[in-house]
Formats: C-alpha cells, structure tokens, sequence
C-alpha cells in the first residue's frame, strides 16, 4: 500500500497517530508522518481507519491493501 | 429526567423550531430537538432573533459541510448567524484560529500544533496526573461532601492550561468570572466587557514577558520570545490567540469533566463495567464526548451556493451543527441514545470537523482520561449528595455542563 500525506492541508489534530499509532506519528513540527519501516502501512488495519479520521482529508491510500 | 424514547407524536415540519434550546435532561438533545431528529439531514431553525437559518443533523452531511470552503467561520461576515445576544456583544473583533478561514487560519494553527499534539499529551501526563491527585488529596481531607465543579472539574482544566500557556494560576478566579461572563453572560454588554477586560490582562501578562529578558516555557512565552520578536505575529494577533486557548483550554473539559461523572453517576452499571475495567477508559471518554456533545451549534455563513442532500444553501445563510444530534445519527451510530463503551464512538463531531478540529483535543483527551479514572479510583462510593433532578445544569445557549455537582463518598 502507498500513503501519501499531504503536509500542506495537515493540521497537526493528530487523528491519525491516535488512530493507528503503529504506523503515524507527528513530526516535531506537528504534522502527520510515517514511523520509519511502515511507510507501507505494515499491513495494519488502522490505516484506513487513520485516513477516515483525518478532519481535512490529508491522507491518502492507493495500491493493495497489506 | 425525560427518556428520550417516551417522546413520540408527529413532528411538526412546517414550523421551524428554536435554535438552541434548553436541554431537559442534561446529557440527551434538548427535547424540542426532536423534530430535527425526524431522518432529514438538515432543517430550517429559527433563532433569538427571528432569523431562520440551517441546522445540520446528519453525520455524513456534518462531515461534508465542515469540511467545505465555501463555509466561511469569518464572524466579521455582515450575514454570519447570531445565535445569542451576548454573541453579538463579541462580533465587532477578529478572534484567532476559530473566526478565521484558511489561508490566516493555517498560518496561525501551524504555529500551535507542536505543542497539542498526541506525543505532547502523552509527556503531559505524569504533571496531569500530579495536579489532579493533589486536587483530589485536598477534597478528600476536606469531605465528604464536596461540590466537584469548584473542588475538582474546573481546577483541573483550569491549573493545566495555566501551566501550559505560562498564565500565572493565582490569576484563576479573576479569568474564570470573565470567561463566565463572556460565555454565559445575560446582555452583549456583559460579554464586551468580559471580553475586554480578558485582553487587557492578557495584554498586560504579554507586555510583562516581552520586557523579561529570559521569559519562562510556557506557550505564551514562546509566541512572545520567537514570533512576536520576529514579527510573525503582532501583539493583538497573541492577546486574540491568547483568549482562545486560555478560555477554550478550561472551560470545555471542565464541563466535560463534571457532566461526565454526573452521566456516569446515572448509569450505575456502566460506572461499575469502567470500575471493574479501567481499560475502557479511553474508549469510556470517547463515548462521553459523542454522547454529551457539549460544544453545541457551532457557526458558518455560506459564501457560495451549495448544493447539499437535496437542499440549496444560498450565498449568504447561516448554517449551524447540531452536534448533539448529528452525534446520535442513527445511520451512524447503533442505538444512538445509549451509553455503550464498547461501540466505536470515534469519527464523532464532538471536537468539530474539518480545519477547525479542536486544537486541544489530544490534551482533553489526557485530562479526562485522567481525571474521571482517578476520581473513580479513589472515591468507590462516589454518589451524588442531592436528588439528580435538583443538580443544576447550564442553559442551552452556551457549553454544556453542570453549574453544581454536589457529592458526597
């Protein structure tokens, strides 16, 4: 799976680290990022979970689930 | 109380209702809101002033519209929705962050999320729980009773975002009466004023750090030491930001705090599941903010016609979010009236939607966490010192909340 962020919408709400704290995190600025070896969402099915929760539709998933 | 599910009869769809209204029961949708629950996504409420404008009540409609631009927040708007006369006391101003739309409102909220963020809340919570178990140690040794609004579900709140944003809290009682008057006050005078004599302190306390020559590590000193010197913010813009997050930090999860043990105190059997398992805790407080909903009727103005769920908002309508309703959407949540923790209560619009979602939310979410699992933890006999139906409650045009909670251990 690909995520890709797009930190120019991010508002730093968070929803996405609490939502699937196995592959999100925030950055020391704030914004949405991805924990080093699970840019690909590791399989966790949080993910689009995370993305559903984001309030300003920041993430977005492409390609096969897992 | 009045059960929900005893109120039947038609809705009458021909007259708007009134927007807001007195909730009967302090933790269900006002009664009058039951023709707004009728399956429509959206209806026409009219309001203090004889306008009638839009209330949304369905979930995946709520979710659209916060999430629209064409929905402006900007309260200097000439057709923004007025929905109280104090509200109308306080429109003359830009406010930070809340009034603004985007792009000033990212510019703004950027510069706050490093220190809100989920990472942040969890650093938080070995202060929380210090300041909340030495609140707790001075109730205790002074009861039972004791009336938890002023003891414990204001203090709380109150201290944390005083040491977060670097406000000194021996300052507390002053900008508690003025947040009071400024959310609750009778007259558009009473709330100006609040309002006014908030900056003027706030004003004051930023004049002080920028003369200190090592200001201290709260939020406020920050703003002042980096974008205040560099000219990214002026004075103004950190008074108006400082208002924000200094009421919106203690008044929310105070009333979070304190009708949340009042619900739970009216559902024997879901305090002794939480009890029995602490680890619904999180989930526990999730279901709380959906079921309570106390940030009631939050306002847009359409700058643009939209075409939504088979209606027209026109250019230049007020559209108001029935939280409260939109939070028991049938289509979203199962058996939305009940008080469950094991449902998912998450994607509720307690905390907003959209750019506007609560900046605080990670650090509420810490703090009741916190304060409802330690006040159950170290009271087991917790109950309330009056009949439930003489505990008194806040009207419904502002936050919801108790005004008391008398209790006694």
């Amino acid at each position: 799976m690909h995520i890709d962020i797009d930190k120019d919408v991010c508002i730093g709400a968070g929803q996405c680290a609490l939502a699937a704290p196995g592959v999100f995190t925030q950055d020391d600025d704030g914004f949405s990022a991805l924990l080093p070896g699970r840019e690909d969402g590791a399989g966790d099915p949080m993910v689009r979970e995370a993305a559903r929760a984001c309030p300003v539709s920041a993430i977005r998933l492409s390609g096969p689930a897992g | 109380m009045t059960d929900l599910t005893d109120i039947t009869g038609p809705a009458d769809q021909a007259d708007p209702v009134a927007f807001p209204q007195d909730r009967t029961c302090p933790y269900h949708p006002p009664t009058g809101y039951q023709p707004l629950r009728d399956g429509r996504p959206l209806s026409r409420v009219t309001l203090f002033d004889g306008r009638e404008v839009w209330v949304v009540t369905a979930h995946a409609t709520a979710r659209a519209l916060l999430s629209d631009p064409r929905l402006s927040s900007n309260r200097l708007h000439p057709d923004f929705p007025v929905p109280t006369e104090r509200f109308a006391g306080v429109r003359d101003r830009q406010v930070a962050l809340l009034g603004q739309d985007d792009p000033e409102h990212h510019r703004q909220r950027r510069m706050m999320i490093p220190s809100f963020t989920v990472k942040r809340a969890t650093e938080l919570r070995p202060w929380i729980q210090r300041t909340v178990d030495a609140l707790l140690d001075a109730m205790i040794a002074q009861g039972p009773p004791a009336e938890l609004v002023s003891a414990f579900a204001l203090p709380v709140p109150s201290m944390v975002i005083c040491g977060l944003l670097g406000v000194p809290y021996a300052d507390h009682e002053f900008f508690e009466e003025q947040t009071r008057r400024l959310l609750r006050g009778r007259t558009a005078a009473e709330a100006r004023g609040a309002r006014d004599r908030l900056e003027e302190y706030l004003g004051g306390l930023i004049d002080d750090k920028a003369r200190q020559g090592d200001p201290g590590d709260g939020i406020l000193d920050e703003l002042v030491r980096n974008q205040l010197r560099d000219g990214t913010l002026d004075r103004a813009e950190i008074v108006s930001l400082a208002i924000i997050l200094l009421v919106a930090g203690h008044e929310t999860t105070a009333n979070m705090i304190s009708l949340g043990t009042y619900t739970l105190l009216r559902h024997p059997d879901r305090l002794a599941e939480l009890r029995a398992d602490p680890t619904l805790l999180p989930a526990a407080v999730e279901e709380l903010m959906r079921m309570l909903s106390i940030a009631e009727g939050m306002q847009r103005v359409a700058l643009e016609d939209i075409e939504i769920a088979g209606a027209t908002i026109r250019a230049g309508e007020g559209v108001l979010f029935s939280t409260s309703v939109i939070n028991r959407d049938p289509d979203r949540y199962e058996e939305p009236d009940t008080l469950d923790f094991h449902r998912s209560a998450r994607h509720h619009v307690a905390f907003g939607f959209g750019i506007h979602q609560c900046l605080g939310q990670n650090l509420a979410r810490a703090e009741l966490e916190i304060a409802l699992g330690s006040l159950l933890a170290r009271l087991p006999g917790l109950r309330l010192a009056v009949p439930a139906d003489e505990v008194r409650f806040k009207p419904g045009d502002t936050i919801q909340g108790m005004l008391e909670l008398p209790v006694t251990w």
